[in-house]
């Protein structure tokens, strides 16, 4: 990936920064001027992976969340999600639609099925005890053009 | 970011306005089962006019008012539901538990 422009911003994972989480990547992803819908896309994702880090890897701390964006010259836009958490034992189990750690809190278990469908690219590292790495891709690629 | 309720016989409407998410669906599910709880609704409808944004925590929002309404028999319809929600709701499955209405009038008597 030839990077045109990035941004990195981190924030403690307090449940009041998901809004704040998809907003500057929503205003980062806006100057590849995405449709409406495409837009939505991308702060769905992005809510789902940073209320995974609230929620699952810093279950009863707070922790610091990073989140980096870039996009290139072709338009897609990558957003890496990573935290300092608990990590996942079995990333393709958490992966599957429905299931969740989390049965008393009305989890509906979508999170990754949202950010996989609503992308076009999602990869998942975590290691026990270490933390967990979300990178997505989305192509904005034929509206590059007109912003040179 | 809120709920307004309108009871009226036996149905009751939720209002839900603002972006839901983890952070704000805590509130709104209080809020809701506070008086879903007081007045056992035949009908629990959850109007989404309002409503900006919304990721998976409003897919549980839904799921656990489904389960507290089954409790006495009752039953959710999801309203107005923006055209941005749809593939999200498409992909919850919540197609198979709940009735999706359009273009519903609530009244304004208040609970």
């Amino acid at each position: 990936m030839k990077v045109k422009n990035e941004m990195s911003v981190s924030f403690p994972s307090n449940s009041a920064n998901e809004s704040f989480g998809r907003a500057v990547v929503s205003a980062f992803a806006a100057q590849l001027d995405p449709t409406i819908d495409e837009l939505s896309d991308i702060k769905t994702a992005v809510s789902e992976a940073v209320t995974n880090c609230i929620v699952h890897a810093y279950r009863n701390a707070i922790g610091m969340i990073y989140i980096n964006a870039k996009y290139d010259e072709k338009g897609t836009l990558q957003i890496r999600i990573r935290d300092k958490g608990c990590g996942i034992e079995d990333v393709e189990q958490a992966m599957q639609p429905l299931y969740t750690t989390a049965e008393g809190e009305e989890r509906a278990g979508l999170g990754f099925a949202v950010m996989e469908s609503f992308m076009d690219k999602l990869r998942v590292t975590s290691k026990p005890g270490k933390g967990t790495t979300v990178t997505m891709q989305k192509n904005l690629a034929r509206r590059v053009m007109k912003n040179g | 970011m809120g709920v307004r309720l309108i009871l009226k016989d036996g149905f009751l409407t939720a209002m839900l306005s603002g972006e839901i998410d983890h952070h704000s669906a805590r509130e709104l599910r209080e809020e809701i089962d506070e008086t879903a709880m007081r007045t056992k609704p035949q009908m629990l409808t959850m109007d989404f006019s309002n409503v900006q944004f919304m990721d998976s925590s409003g897919v549980g929002l839904i799921m656990g008012r489904y389960k507290l309404v089954q409790l006495w028999g009752g039953a959710v319809s999801i309203a107005n539901l923006p055209p941005k929600l749809e593939k999200l709701i498409s992909l919850s499955g919540l197609r198979e538990l709940c009735t999706i209405v359009k273009d519903v009038k609530s009244d304004e008597s208040e609970e």
